[in-house]
């Protein structure tokens, strides 16, 4: 069939789309350049009062006494609350694990756990105070060390909690052991992962204003809805009488996903004091608050035939999850759950502990629970194939994931295009060559997989509202159209993606978007930013809405014109007709501002909501998701065989991410992702005392990776749309190029230097100490002979 | 130093400052503790200058001190008294984009954003001591800026951009 718009002339050239697919200018772009964007902690309200919490010095101790006395008297002071004055109501992620209190009643669980909190006329007051409030404790034995928290003479550290266990995974599908027994070949490694952090560039901060019983926050959060949500329940109030409100977020990776002492204490002071508060960290209290990634070790066994088919796989896994259980229950399922995606194999065993330990709670940072267990499993799986005598990569096309597959845990997949991914991969490697003729000495090249959720499955807070919905509200004139959404734009760019989304769906201009966002009062219900969900699912909304939109604009086009909406295109803000192309388009303005005369405001709403999805076990909602996406990265690296220096030297990702929206912010995403796993790789580690004290919390000390670091970056994209659970195709990118860095980097050093460092991060001196052993083996084995 | 300052009751002292941020002098009452970094954002409500670690580590308060770049939460506002401080509100004071800004957008170089100003002001001094910086120059330029979103990657490419040299946009 001809093209449609074939006879309107050059104009209007055929296109695949419009707006979507383009690099379209960020729409906070401009404001961000320019300084002018506010971030929470630039806001400034009149009469406004600043506020800090004091935090426990001791990382296990009872409080005896709290007397605040001494700090009221000081001049500026305003208010102390300690836990008398909150809420006792318990909150976390999950109802049967709502297990921490606004302010600590009994017992402090970690240092830096939060004892009171203080309003004051400036910030230099707030720290003057929280040195006058004295609180007796009564120090406890602590338990620091996740892999011994479970022993008989460990404390314990919640009284719900036998043996310091948070949680508890045992899931079954087929029956590995059985596998095993007959298996060509079965090896078991065991791998370990480090605390990380997420620090996002910008300190957490809140401010609320509780007036006429009704309470605003401001919040640097990544989900207005669940801050909502959470706020209500702590006070008591209604959905309705709660406002949380998203100024610009200066990075969260996971770490502002859930509300703090913050939020909570300054909603309290304000109450109290009947003026707007407004509560910060610095760097030191947000490494305290933490909720960064859990460490664990992770025991991995796998049974391949002698072809290299796996047959089956059995984890056992431990992870150290802090002082709280924060979002730690989806992290530990994830954990576990998203490993089958891009390797099928039939026989799968995941048994699972998280303990408490006296130490911040770890939560949920970018790539959720993944990887670390996918660093473990890729790792493993390199030297399963060094044991076969296998290449790497033929191992893992022996056992790829494909479309159309239901994976042994439950998960459906539509589309999948991880075989071309790593064809891709060989190509622009040049793996073949570089395996077959070797590289270098202390030169070494290494790959993994990697694979994530579009969205998680199921809502954050247990409801069954849609997951994403919004309203396009077109202005009088048509000169402009703004996008609400409770969306959270957290850095990665979904206002830009969801206003580029919008215009395509209405035949709209991009340059003539406004959004309102993440605001509970002005926009519709979008659960906001995590699990990589708002392009797929508030795309859907988006597209809904827009498409709405367009059909209003059609009709009233087909009565301006006299013809038949049918017969009418509406694309690029021009509405014209398929029948009769000589016929003068009519603007999307004159179309839009007719319509406002007619019938009043032209608005469209939209609605998402996943269908039901996973099996029926338990714990089978997590990781699931209407689609997944596919990668493939390799990294070559450079090991200094003196120092044990690892140099990253070039990286390459392709990835299956279906279509892009805005190849500029993809990019961007892709190289973040990689830049974080690198990071992670090899600087990164939180590190604590004896006494669970920080050593490390500033970013001198915790080494995040600088611009001189960053390697040679080449990111690929496979060209396939064809998801049919995402609009457009659309698949997610930001957390899936972060699930296999860490492997691949693990297995280029392994195939560089020779040697195992089989904990994270690879230190240039576990490197130098792993060559050291080395040497001395040879040696003593020459002596031998 | 300013040697003109008044006692509070508490027998603080308040010194007078007269510094000139983004071209106006500005005349103001400080503490001797007050950081550059609090005066322009608290007293002068430039919040463009953000604090992002208040240690130096992060490079997010990033100004031009007299032309030098600098962390602004290193320095006393008494030190600053009678320098010349641009801040990224001065950076174009018109209502076109400075180049280097211009070129942050262009290569999608700025996500959060919340490092972006300082990143720019370090990519101005950069470029006004070398106007046509290596990739591996412009990587040393901004070492001290700490950017978590980027992998610096379109940061590095919009600088070479600004700097007028070919740079392939996707």
């Amino acid at each position: 069939m001809a093209d449609e718009r074939e006879n309107v002339g050059k104009i209007y050239a055929p296109r695949p789309y419009n707006v979507i697919g383009k690099s379209k200018p960020r729409i906070d772009g401009r404001e961000k350049a320019t300084g002018a964007g506010k971030y929470c902690g630039d806001l400034k309200m009149p009469n406004m009062l600043y506020g800090k919490l004091l935090q426990s010095p001791y990382a296990h101790a009872k409080i005896l006494s709290i007397d605040t006395s001494e700090a009221l008297k000081i001049p500026g002071v305003i208010d102390v609350i300690t836990a008398k004055d909150v809420p006792d109501l318990k909150y976390g992620i999950s109802p049967a694990r709502w297990d921490e209190n606004i302010l600590c009643i009994e017992k402090v669980l970690f240092v830096g756990d939060k004892v009171a909190a203080v309003a004051c006329l400036d910030e230099e007051t707030c720290y003057k105070a929280l040195q006058a409030i004295k609180v007796e404790y009564e120090p406890l034995k602590p338990v620091l060390d996740y892999r011994t928290a479970m022993d008989e003479d460990m404390p314990q550290i919640h009284a719900e909690y036998e043996r310091n266990i948070n949680t508890e995974i045992h899931q079954k599908f087929g029956d590995p052991d059985e596998v095993f027994k007959n298996a060509y070949h079965v090896r078991t490694d065991t791998f370990v992962g480090q605390r990380t952090y997420q620090s996002p560039i910008e300190p957490h901060s809140a401010i609320s204003y509780w007036k006429e019983g009704k309470l605003t926050v401001w919040s640097s959060t990544q989900t207005v809805h669940y801050f909502q949500t959470y706020i209500a329940r702590q006070f008591g109030l209604k959905l309705g009488d709660v406002r949380v409100i998203r100024p610009l977020i200066g990075g969260a990776f996971g770490g502002k996903l859930e509300p703090t002492g913050l939020e909570f204490c300054s909603a309290i002071l304000s109450r109290r004091t009947g003026r707007p508060v407004k509560m910060f960290y610095d760097r030191h209290e947000m490494f305290a608050h933490n909720r960064g990634r859990h460490q664990g070790t992770y025991e991995i066994t796998t049974g391949v035939d002698e072809t290299g088919k796996i047959l089956g796989v059995r984890c056992n896994f431990l992870l150290d999850g802090g002082a709280y259980t924060s979002l730690g229950i989806a992290t530990a399922y994830y954990s576990g759950g998203l490993l089958t995606l891009t390797y099928d194999f039939e026989n799968y065993e995941f048994n699972l502990r998280r303990m408490y330990t006296n130490l911040p709670a770890c939560g949920a940072q970018r790539g959720h629970g993944a990887p670390q267990p996918k660093y473990a499993f890729e790792s493993h799986l390199n030297n399963v194939a060094e044991d076969l005598g296998m290449d790497p990569i033929e191992l893992r096309k022996r056992n790829t994931r494909k479309a159309d597959t239901i994976t042994i845990n439950g998960f459906g997949i539509q589309s999948c295009h991880l075989d071309e991914c790593i064809d891709k991969i060989v190509e622009v490697t040049d793996w073949e060559k570089k395996r077959k003729e070797g590289m270098p000495k202390n030169i070494g090249l290494g790959m993994a997989t990697g694979s994530f959720v579009s969205g998680a499955g199921y809502p954050i807070v247990r409801s069954d509202y849609p997951h994403s919905s919004c309203m396009i509200r077109v202005n009088e004139d048509g000169t402009s159209a703004t996008l609400y959404s409770m969306s959270v734009d957290i850095g990665q760019g979904s206002d830009t993606a969801y206003c580029q989304m919008a215009a395509e769906a209405m035949g709209y201009r991009y340059e003539n978007m406004k959004i309102v966002a993440g605001d509970t009062e002005t926009t519709p219900l979008d659960f906001g930013a995590y699990s990589s969900r708002q392009t797929l699912m508030g795309g859907w909304a988006c597209k809904r809405a827009g498409e709405e939109i367009k059909s209003k604009i059609l009709e009233t086009a087909g009565f301006m014109l006299n013809l038949p909406p049918e017969d009418l295109i509406c694309e690029d803000a021009k509405i014209w007709s398929r029948s009769r192309p000589k016929v003068e388009p009519l603007t999307f303005e004159e179309v839009a501002k007719k319509y406002f005369i007619i019938k009043g405001p032209l608005v469209g709403t939209g609605v998402y909501s996943p269908p039901r999805l996973g099996g029926y076990y338990k714990g089978a909602a997590v990781a699931t998701s209407p689609a997944y996406s596919f990668c493939a990265q390799a990294a070559e690296v450079a090991v200094d065989e003196e120092t044990g220096q690892v140099d990253i030297l070039h990286a390459w990702d392709v990835h299956d991410a279906g279509q892009i929206i805005n190849p500029n912010l993809m990019k961007g995403q892709v190289h973040g992702a990689f830049a974080m796993g690198f990071s992670e790789s090899v600087y990164e580690q939180v590190l604590f005392d004896e006494n669970g004290k920080l050593i490390n919390p500033d970013l001198t000390n915790y080494r995040l990776i600088t611009a001189k670091d960053m390697c040679k970056f080449d990111n690929y994209l496979i060209d396939a749309t064809d998801e049919v659970a995402g609009p457009w195709g659309v698949k997610e990118v930001g957390e899936g190029a972060n699930n296999p860095t860490m492997g691949a980097i693990r297995n280029a050093i392994m195939d560089a230097a020779g040697v195992s460092v089989s904990s994270l991060p690879i230190t240039a001196e576990k490197v130098w100490r792993a060559l050291k052993e080395k040497k001395a083996a040879e040696k003593a084995a020459a002596g031998k002979d | 130093m300013s040697e003109k300052f008044l006692l509070d009751d508490n027998g603080i002292k308040r010194f007078l400052v007269t510094i000139n941020v983004n071209g106006i002098d500005y005349t103001k009452m400080v503490k001797a503790n007050t950081l550059l970094a609090s005066f322009l954002r608290d007293d002068l409500d430039l919040t463009g200058t953000k604090r992002g670690c208040e240690l130096g580590d992060c490079g997010s308060c990033t100004v031009l001190v007299d032309g030098k770049p600098m962390n602004s939460c290193l320095i006393l506002a008494l030190e600053a008294d009678h320098k010349k401080i641009v801040t990224i509100e001065g950076v174009s004071t018109t209502d076109d984009l400075d180049i280097v800004q211009e070129k942050f957008l262009e290569f999608g170089a700025i996500q959060c954003g919340y490092c972006s100003p300082g990143m720019i002001m370090s990519a101005k001094a950069l470029l006004m001591r070398n106007p046509h910086p290596t990739y591996e120059e412009i990587a040393d330029g901004i070492a001290g800026n700490l950017c978590r979103c980027s992998g610096y990657i379109n940061i590095i490419r919009a600088i070479l951009s600004a700097s007028g040299q070919e740079v392939e946009n996707y």
